[in-house]
């Protein structure tokens, strides 16, 4: 999931008082800011209530159920269109996509409400690492399932580099040298070799990505 | 013809030692460095942005030690540039007359004076040495041919202390296997784990050019402790240092006893004084 972090709140209210803005609707998203505990409901409820203590009028709110999701957007901003209509601005609490999503969604100007910081593995509620950076070119058949990429500091996909002392990271000295995690699993599935992992394929790493699995027009 | 190359291929004890390129232009302090250690050494290194902070191009100042009449072994970081450049300054470092590199993955840039930069690490140091050797048949990494290849004496690090010692071994096998020919170790203290690694790579037909740190006060020892990624130095080292009346002095003489040590058991020593530039004779058992 995207992992979000509460954007600093005298920017967010900095953005509305630029825009002279005194009445504002807030949206959340039912997935991953409501599991990242930062664009749930109790989150959308504790923003109102902080504008509102700060002078700010709040329309309404709601929480998406999947705010990145563009029709279902849409479909919530219409079914909210009274309170987005008499709005000056909506502010956002998802990750860059839903605000986006929003924006293309509502005529009012929108502002994003979080940080967004990566695609997180939920370790334990309210605990997110970040596992995958979603290159486009899978190294984790040769990396005992432990990506590299992502997990080193370095992204290096052959080490340990020169850092590693005593098994630990150069430069997250708390943590366990993924290298050295990579080997120690190869080797205790019987896969252990020395195998260089070739240089990566940064073409196949797509920036601005997008994907249309859709069929050919008259194919079925 | 590399020298360091034919003199390690005669099974003759090398020594290298380092400089570094100045921040700025001023090439004269390290100039000064030259004249004080090329009579002892074979060969010089010349480091690439050491410590992940800003010094002149080791490309520049490898041929300006060139130039001095000292072979140098030019070194190769892959933090701060991309395949593309990587590639290119070994061609240039050939077409200067360059013939050793010493490729590594340098330190994270966190850990210099520029924290915000990116780090590159768009290949890693076992990748750009199978490159060099590839450039040195004759093709870039696209397995293209080049209008006149390279020929580079590759070399590599080592890390003979850094434990788990399995996982060393294999990234030592894994560099072999990606074209070194030679490896420069980080400092050794521990002269068993030393004769552990040189035992290990013997059968591979490599050189090992051992490490001695030059560790003239408690100062240096907590710098090294601090802020050099991969290295520490034993508390009984660190207690004879600051014991000592003239721990400058007793670090000549510990240096001095490595390198005799050394010579028992690898195909050369590598000195970095670190401000001890003109005891080299004395380190190296020479005067």
């Amino acid at each position: 999931m995207i992992i979000t972090t509460p954007r600093d709140w005298s920017r967010i209210e900095a953005n509305l008082t630029d825009l002279g803005a005194r009445r504002v609707f807030i949206m959340g998203c039912g997935q991953c800011a409501t599991v990242a505990h930062t664009g749930g409901e109790p989150e959308v409820r504790e923003a109102a209530a902080r504008l509102e203590a700060a002078g700010w009028e709040v329309t309404g709110w709601t929480v998406g159920e999947v705010t990145c999701h563009l029709g279902g957007t849409k479909l919530e901003s219409r079914k909210h269109g009274g309170e987005i209509g008499d709005a000056d601005a909506v502010l956002v609490l998802a990750c860059g996509a839903g605000v986006q999503t929003v924006a293309d969604s509502v005529d009012k100007p929108v502002f994003p409400g979080l940080e967004s910081l990566f695609l997180g593995n939920v370790i334990r509620n309210g605990i997110f690492e970040e596992r995958c950076q979603m290159c486009g070119e899978c190294v984790l058949d040769q990396t005992a399932g432990i990506c590299p990429v992502t997990t080193c500091p370095k992204g290096l996909l052959n080490g340990p580099c020169g850092g590693m002392w005593d098994g630990m990271c150069e430069v997250l000295t708390d943590r366990e040298c993924t290298h050295v995690r990579i080997r120690r699993r190869l080797s205790g599935q019987g896969r252990a070799g020395i195998r260089t992992v070739e240089p990566k394929d940064f073409s196949k790493t797509l920036k601005p990505g997008a994907l249309n699995i859709r069929p050919p027009r008259g194919s079925r | 013809m590399s020298r360091l190359r034919d003199l390690l291929d005669a099974r003759e004890f090398v020594v290298t030692g380092e400089v570094a390129p100045p921040r700025g232009t001023d090439l004269a302090a390290m100039r000064a460095a030259v004249e004080v250690l090329a009579p002892h050494c074979h060969a010089l290194n010349v480091t690439d942005n050491q410590g992940a902070s800003l010094h002149l191009s080791s490309l520049a100042a490898s041929r300006a030690v060139l130039d001095m009449g000292i072979e140098p072994i030019f070194q190769q970081t892959c933090r701060d540039r991309n395949r593309l450049a990587l590639q290119s300054d070994l061609l240039a470092a050939w077409s200067l007359g360059l013939e050793n590199v010493l490729v590594v993955t340098g330190d994270d840039p966190r850990a210099g004076d520029h924290p915000n930069a990116r780090g590159v690490f768009d290949l890693d140091s076992t990748q750009l040495a199978a490159i060099t050797r590839g450039m040195n048949e004759g093709q870039d990494m696209m397995g293209q041919p080049l209008a006149g290849g390279t020929g580079f004496y590759i070399g590599a690090a080592m890390f003979p202390e850094a434990e788990p010692w399995d996982v060393q071994l294999a990234r030592i096998e894994q560099k072999v296997e990606a074209g070194v020919r030679f490896f420069q170790t980080q400092a050794v203290f521990d002269m068993d784990k030393l004769s552990r690694a040189v035992d290990a790579v013997r059968p591979l037909g490599v050189k090992v050019i051992a490490g001695v740190l030059v560790l003239k006060s408690p100062r240096v020892i907590a710098f090294v402790n601090e802020r050099l990624a991969g290295l520490m130095v034993p508390e009984h080292i660190s207690a004879r240092i600051a014991a000592a009346d003239d721990p400058a002095e007793e670090a000549v003489r510990l240096a001095a006893e490595q390198v005799r040590d050394i010579r028992q058991i690898a195909d050369g020593v590598h000195v970095m004084p670190l401000g001890l530039d003109h005891a080299i004779g004395r380190i190296l058992g020479e005067e």
